[in-house]
C-alpha cells in the first residue's frame, strides 16, 4: 500500500467519506472510488453494478467491489437515477486499479437533488480526513 | 539444530487427463453381458461425455503423481488452528471399508441392518457422554451443516412459542461459517466484541440480548484458542431472554472429559468429527458435524432418529415438530464409522488426548513468544495466536512466515483468522505431534525470525521447495477458467 | 496408547516450559461450575485385535451383496469400484490432507479437484461445475435457494416425482426463509404433468429430476421450453444416478440452467446413504451465485501452471451473512473419486457400462411382465422401474427376505396411493441368473 503523499486527488472532483468520488458533468454526475480507495483493496477481480434505470438514495449501497480475499459496498454520493454504467469493467475490472478517475468510472447518475452534491467533500477536506 | 525434514525431491510432471489416453483404451473389467441388448429410442440417446479413454497403467500413475503433489498428516505436521489436524489412524480406514458396512444400502429393512443401526445408536450415546448433552444426531455432513441445523432448531423453537425472534449474537471471535448459517434461518448477526483478555464480557452480552435476539453462537473455547470462561453467566442472561445458546464445537478438542456443555450452559452444540474424533479431512472432505442438544431440544432434531426398543434397533420417522431432513440419508455414515472406532480405540483416554493437545499448544507458545508477538499472553488451550508484528521493520508479513515454514517441510498454521488479530499465526498442533516433532518446528520458527532480519528475501521469495512457487490469485480470480 | 506419543519425561520437560505443575494445572481458568461432576463413562479402550473383531460383529449383521440379491436403488445403487480406484484413494497424501488453502502444497488435491470439475461439466453437458456439495438432496436445496437468489422471487417448483427424500431436504432447507414451494403431480405414465404446470410467472426455479424416482426418464427437452417462456425461472434437473447420461442426452442440451445430483454412482460405496457426492453444474452466467468451493487455474511465479481455490468472495468466511451457502468444503474425496471413476471408464467404457444397466432393467422388466405383473408407468426407464403386485405381495416381499432377496422398495411409503407398487433397480452387478431367481422365488 502507497503512503496517502503518493496517491492522486484531481481537485475538480468531490469526495465522501467512504471514498467514492463524483464528479459534475452537466446535469449529470459521475461517480468512482478514489486512488485511496482502490490502493487499499489492491487487485481488483469483480465489479458489480446496478442497473441502468435503477434509483438510489443518498449513501444507499450501488453494488460491491471484489478482491481477491474481500468485498466492498459502493454507496451513492449522492441521490438520483442511474443512467449509465461503465460495462468495460466487466471484463477489465483492472481498469479501476489502473485509472480511478478515467476508465475505471463505475455509474453516471441523473441527481434528485444536485444540493447533495455540494455538500459533498472538496479535495482538501477529503485529504484532511484521511490524514486523520 | 536437528535436519530438518523439508528438502527437494524429483517431482514428476503431469498433463491433464483429457490430454492422455487413446480411443478404446480401458481401465474398467466390463462385466459380462448375459442379456440381449435392447436400444433405447433414438431421441433419448446421447452422445455420451467427452471422457478420455485411459488404459490402468495410465490412471494409476495420473493419481499417484497428483498425490506427491499434495502434503498431508501423514507427510508431516500440520499445525492449521482451528482444524484439528491430528493423526487419522490407518485402523478406522479398514473398519469403514468392511463388505457389511461399505455395501450397505440405505434403504435395507430394519432387521437386515441391525449393525449399523447399533453402531449409529452407540455412537450418539457416547458423544452425550462426551459433551454431557443428551440428545445427538450424526445427520449432518460438515460442521456448517452442523451450524444449519442448530440455526433450524433456533427457528423451530421460537415458531413453536409464536414468537419471531430477528436477530443473533455472534462474538467477532466466532467461525466466519456462523453469521452465513444464522442468515440461511433469517437471523441478523449482531457482533459481541471480546474484551482485551480476548473472550466475551458478560455486561458486554448483556447490553446487546433482548427479547428480539434469538440467542447466541459461540465458539468454546474461542478461535483465539482461550476458553470462554464467563460462559456459565453469559448463557444466564441469554436464557434469561428467553433465547438458546448455541456452541460451535469445532475445537472440542480442548476439553474432552474436563467440561460439561450442559452444565456451562449450552443447549445446542455441533461436532467436527473430523476435528476431534480424528477422521480424515479427504482435502476437503466428507466430514461429519453431529449436533448434541438438551433433553427439551430433543424433538426438533431431524429424522429419521435411531431408536431402542425390545432389543431391536430402528429408524423412526414418527417425530411431529422435527425439523425434517438435511441429508438424502443418515449423513456421512462412513465417517461415522471412523469416529466410532476412533472413541472404541481411546475410551476414557481421550481426556488424556485434550490434555496433551493443550499441553503443547502450551508449550509453543512459551518457547516461541520471544520471536513472535503474541497478542494475548496468557494459558492458551489446543492453539495460540501470534502476529507478525515483530518482524514489520523487515518488511516480512504473515504470508511470507507461512510460506518459508513449507521449505523446511512444514504445514504452516492458518493465516489471517481470527480477524481480531491483525497478521495473525494460528497454530494448533493437536496431541499426535511428538515432543520431537514439536522441537523441530520450533527450531524452523526461530530459523526464520532470524532470517527475517538477517536475509528477508529468503522469505519473500518462499516457498522453493515445492513443486509451484506463489501462485497468482489475482489473475485466477480475474478471468475464471474453472474447467478444461 | 499408540496415538499419544508423549513419554512422562517429555510431558514433566513440556509442564516445566509452560509453567504447569501438572497436566490437570493446564486447565486451572476453567471455572468449576462448567466441568464435568465425574470421569468419561466409555468403554474400556479395544486393543487393535480387539476392535478388528467387535466391528467384523457389527458388520456381519448386515444384509449385502453377494449373499443377499438386493435389488434396491432409490437414489443409491450398487455398481461395482475397480480395486484401482480403491488402492489410489487410499494413498494418504490424498485423504490425510485439508482443504486446499495452501495452493504451493496441495496441487494434487487442486488439480484432481479440477478434472472433477472438467468432466462433471462434460457429463451433464453445461459450463461450470463446483467442487461438490454434500449429497443429492441438498444440492438440490442448494440450487433452489440460488434460483431464489438470482431472480428475487420466493416460490418454486418441485416435480412429485422426484426423490421423497430429496423433496423433504427442500422443505427443510426452506421452511425459515418463508419461500412457498409447489409440488407438480405425475402422470398415469408416471412423467411430470406438465399441463398442470403452475402459473409460471412468478416461479423462481422448477425442478425435475430424470431418470426421476420412478426410473421415468423425463421429456427435459419439452418440460424446458415450457419453463423457459418466463426467460427469468430457471430449469433446475436433479438426478439420483448420473449413470444414465452415459447414455442419454444430458440435462445442458435439453435447456437445464442448473444440474444437481447425486454422485454416489461413480465409484463410492453405498455405506448406508454416506459419504456421497453433490453434483452441481450450471451455465455460465450463473457461476458468481453458484454454492461451494471452486477450483481455478492460473500460473506460478515462475509462469508454471497451477490451480488455487478461487471467487472466494462468493463465500461464508468472506461474504459471511450475504455468502451464496455456509457451505464451507467439499466431498473432496468423494469428487476424486467420482474423478477417477469417469476417467476409468472412459466415454467408451461409461457408454457400455450404461447400455448393460438399461438392458439388464429391461430383462427383468419383460421377464415380469411375462411373468404376468403389470408395469404401471409406460414410460422409458434406465436401471429402475415400477412394478405393480398382485395385492398382499407384501408377505411374498418378507418371504423373500428369508431367502436373502429384497425385492425392490414398497412405494406405498411415500406415495399412499400406489399400493402394491414395487420399485426394483437392477445394475450391472445383478446377474441373469439372480433376475431368474427372483422371478421363479416370486411365482413360488
Amino acid at each position: 500500500m502507497k503512503e496517502i503523499s503518493e496517491l492522486n486527488f484531481p481537485d475538480d472532483l468531490r469526495y465522501t467519506e467512504d471514498h467514492e468520488w463524483a464528479k459534475q458533468e452537466g446535469k449529470q454526475i459521475r461517480i468512482g472510488i478514489s486512488d485511496y480507495a482502490q490502493d487499499q483493496l489492491g487487485d481488483i477481480v469483480f465489479v458489480e453494478l446496478p442497473q441502468v434505470g435503477d434509483t438510489f438514495a443518498k449513501g444507499a449501497e450501488f453494488g460491491t467491489i471484489e478482491s481477491v480475499k474481500a468485498v466492498s459496498e459502493v454507496y451513492m454520493p449522492l441521490g438520483g437515477q442511474i443512467v449509465a454504467i461503465n460495462e468495460a469493467l466487466e471484463d477489465a475490472p483492472e481498469l479501476v486499479n489502473n485509472e480511478p478517475y478515467a476508465k475505471g468510472w463505475m455509474i453516471v447518475v441523473n441527481p434528485s437533488d444536485i444540493n447533495e452534491f455540494d455538500a459533498l467533500l472538496a479535495r482538501d477536506a477529503y485529504l484532511e480526513m484521511l490524514k486523520g | 539444530m536437528k535436519a530438518m525434514t523439508g528438502t527437494r525431491g524429483l517431482v514428476l510432471n503431469e498433463p491433464f487427463l483429457w490430454e492422455q489416453g487413446a480411443r478404446g483404451r480401458t481401465c474398467f473389467s466390463m462385466p459380462r453381458r448375459d442379456v440381449d441388448p435392447c436400444p433405447l429410442k433414438d431421441e433419448l440417446v446421447g452422445q455420451g461425455p467427452d471422457f478420455p479413454d485411459l488404459s490402468e497403467v495410465d490412471l494409476v500413475r495420473h493419481y499417484t503423481r497428483l498425490s506427491t503433489w499434495n502434503f498431508g498428516v501423514d507427510t508431516g505436521m500440520y499445525p492449521l488452528g482451528s482444524c484439528t489436524m491430528k493423526y487419522n489412524p490407518k485402523i478406522n480406514e479398514k473398519m469403514a471399508s468392511l463388505p457389511g458396512f461399505a455395501g450397505a444400502h440405505p434403504l435395507l429393512p430394519a432387521e437386515l441392518c441391525q449393525g449399523v443401526l447399533k453402531l449409529m445408536y452407540d455412537l450418539e450415546k457416547y458423544l452425550a457422554e462426551i459433551t454431557g448433552l443428551p440428545a445427538v444426531t450424526l445427520q449432518p455432513a460438515a460442521g456448517a451443516h452442523g451450524e444449519l441445523t442448530g440455526m433450524l432448531i433456533f427457528h423451530a423453537f421460537f415458531k413453536a412459542r409464536n414468537q419471531q425472534r430477528s436477530k443473533i449474537l455472534i462474538p467477532d471471535t466466532a467461525h466466519g461459517t456462523n453469521p452465513a448459517s444464522a442468515a440461511l434461518c433469517g437471523f441478523k448477526s449482531i457482533p459481541v466484541a471480546s474484551n482485551d483478555q480476548g473472550v466475551l464480557a458478560p455486561e458486554e452480552v448483556a447490553e446487546l440480548m433482548d427479547e428480539e435476539t434469538a440467542g447466541i453462537m459461540i465458539t468454546n473455547p474461542n478461535t483465539l484458542g482461550l476458553f470462554e470462561d464467563n460462559i456459565k453467566k453469559i448463557a444466564g442472561i441469554v436464557h434469561a431472554k428467553g433465547g438458546l445458546v448455541y456452541a460451535d464445537g469445532a475445537n472440542m478438542n480442548a476439553i474432552m472429559g474436563i467440561v460439561d456443555m450442559s452444565k456451562s450452559g449450552v443447549d445446542i452444540l455441533h461436532l467436527n468429527l473430523h476435528k476431534t474424533f480424528a477422521t480424515p479431512h479427504g482435502g476437503g472432505g466428507p466430514g461429519s458435524g453431529p449436533v448434541c442438544v438438551t433433553k427439551n431440544l430433543e424433538k426438533f432434531l431431524p429424522v429419521p432418529r435411531v431408536i431402542h426398543q425390545n432389543g431391536d434397533y430402528t429408524l423412526t420417522y414418527d417425530c411431529p415438530e422435527s425439523i425434517g431432513k438435511l441429508h438424502a440419508f443418515y449423513g456421512n455414515f462412513g465417517v461415522q464409522i471412523k469416529a466410532y472406532s476412533y472413541i472404541l480405540s481411546m475410551g476414557a483416554e481421550l481426556k488424556k488426548a485434550s490434555q496433551l493437545a493443550v499441553l503443547n499448544a502450551n508449550y509453543i507458545k512459551e518457547e516461541l513468544k520471544s520471536v513472535f508477538h503474541l497478542p494475548y499472553d496468557r494459558a492458551c488451550m489446543h492453539e495460540c495466536v501470534f502476529t507478525d508484528k515483530f518482524q514489520k521493520p523487515y518488511k516480512v508479513t504473515t504470508l511470507d512466515i507461512a510460506k518459508r515454514l513449507m521449505d523446511y517441510g512444514f504445514h504452516p498454521p492458518t493465516i489471517y483468522f481470527p480477524l481480531v488479530v491483525h497478521g495473525a499465526l494460528m497454530i494448533e498442533p493437536t496431541e499426535t505431534e511428538s515432543k520431537t516433532s514439536i522441537d523441530l518446528f520450533i527450531a524452523a520458527l526461530k530459523a526464520i525470525a532470524k532470517e527475517a532480519r538477517e536475509s528477508p528475501e529468503l522469505l519473500h521469495e518462499a516457498p522453493r521447495n515445492p513443486k509451484m512457487r506463489r501462485l497468482d490469485e489475482t489473475i485466477a480470480a480475474r478471468k475464471p477458467c474453472l474447467a478444461g | 496408547m499408540r496415538y499419544l506419543p508423549h513419554t512422562d519425561e517429555e510431558i514433566a520437560a513440556m509442564l516445566q516450559k509452560a509453567g504447569a505443575m501438572d497436566l490437570d494445572d493446564l486447565f486451572s481458568g476453567i471455572p468449576e461450575d462448567c466441568r464435568r461432576g465425574r470421569d468419561l463413562d466409555l468403554p474400556e479402550p479395544f486393543t487393535e485385535w480387539e476392535l478388528n473383531q467387535h466391528m467384523a460383529v457389527l458388520s456381519g449383521k448386515m444384509a449385502v451383496s453377494p449373499e443377499y440379491k438386493i435389488f434396491l436403488g432409490a437414489g443409491s445403487y450398487e455398481h461395482y469400484i475397480p480395486e484401482v480406484i480403491k488402492q489410489l484413494l487410499a494413498r494418504s497424501e490424498f485423504y490425510t490432507a485439508y482443504t486446499p488453502y495452501q495452493p504451493e502444497i496441495s496441487q494434487g488435491t487442486l488439480q484432481a479437484i479440477y478434472e472433477y470439475q472438467t468432466l462433471t461439466t462434460r457429463l451433464l453437458g453445461l459450463d461450470v461445475a463446483n467442487a461438490s456439495l454434500y449429497d443429492g438432496a441438498s444440492g438440490l436445496a442448494e440450487a433452489l435457494l440460488m434460483a431464489i437468489r438470482i431472480t428475487g422471487r420466493k416460490k418454486v417448483a418441485v416435480a412429485g416425482s422426484i426423490h421423497p427424500f430429496y423433496r423433504k431436504v427442500v422443505q427443510t432447507y426452506l421452511a425459515p426463509t418463508g419461500c412457498e414451494i409447489v409440488e407438480i403431480p405425475y402422470l398415469a405414465n408416471g412423467k411430470t404433468d406438465l399441463t398442470r404446470l403452475p402459473d409460471l410467472a412468478d416461479l423462481a426455479g422448477i425442478a425435475v429430476q430424470s431418470p426421476n424416482f420412478f426410473g421415468c426418464i423425463e421429456d427435459l427437452d419439452l418440460i424446458g421450453r415450457e419453463i423457459h417462456s418466463d426467460p427469468k425461472t430457471l430449469f433446475v434437473v436433479t438426478f439420483t444416478e448420473p449413470l444414465a447420461y452415459g447414455i442419454l442426452k444430458n440435462p445442458g442440451s435439453l435447456g437445464a440452467d442448473i444440474a444437481c445430483g447425486e454422485g454416489q454412482s461413480f465409484g463410492i460405496p453405498q455405506s448406508f446413504g454416506g459419504p456421497g457426492l453433490g453434483m452441481f453444474a450450471a451455465k455460465k452466467r450463473f457461476m458468481r451465485n453458484m454454492p461451494g468451493r471452486l477450483v481455478g487455474k492460473t500460473k506460478d511465479e515462475n509462469g508454471n501452471r497451477g490451480f488455487v481455490l478461487t471467487l472466494a468472495t462468493r463465500e461464508q468466511h468472506i461474504r459471511r451473512e450475504k455468502a451464496t451457502s455456509n457451505i464451507c468444503s467439499n466431498q473432496g474425496l468423494c469428487a476424486t473419486a467420482a474423478a477417477m471413476y469417469m476417467a476409468a471408464l472412459g466415454r467408451t467404457g461409461l457408454r457400455e457400462l450404461a447400455r448393460l444397466n438399461h438392458d439388464k432393467a429391461e430383462y427383468l422388466k419383460n421377464q415380469l411382465q411375462q411373468a404376468g405383473f403389470t408395469i404401471p408407468f409406460d414410460t422409458p426407464t434406465f436401471n429402475e422401474f415400477v412394478v405393480k403386485f398382485p395385492a398382499g405381495f407384501e408377505t411374498t416381499h418378507k418371504k423373500l427376505l428369508a431367502k436373502k432377496i429384497v425385492a425392490g422398495l414398497d412405494l406405498s411409503l411415500y406415495y399412499p396411493e400406489l399400493i402394491d407398487h414395487y420399485l426394483l433397480s437392477v445394475t450391472e452387478t445383478s446377474s441373469k441368473e439372480d433376475m431368474d431367481a427372483l422371478i421363479k422365488e416370486i411365482q413360488a
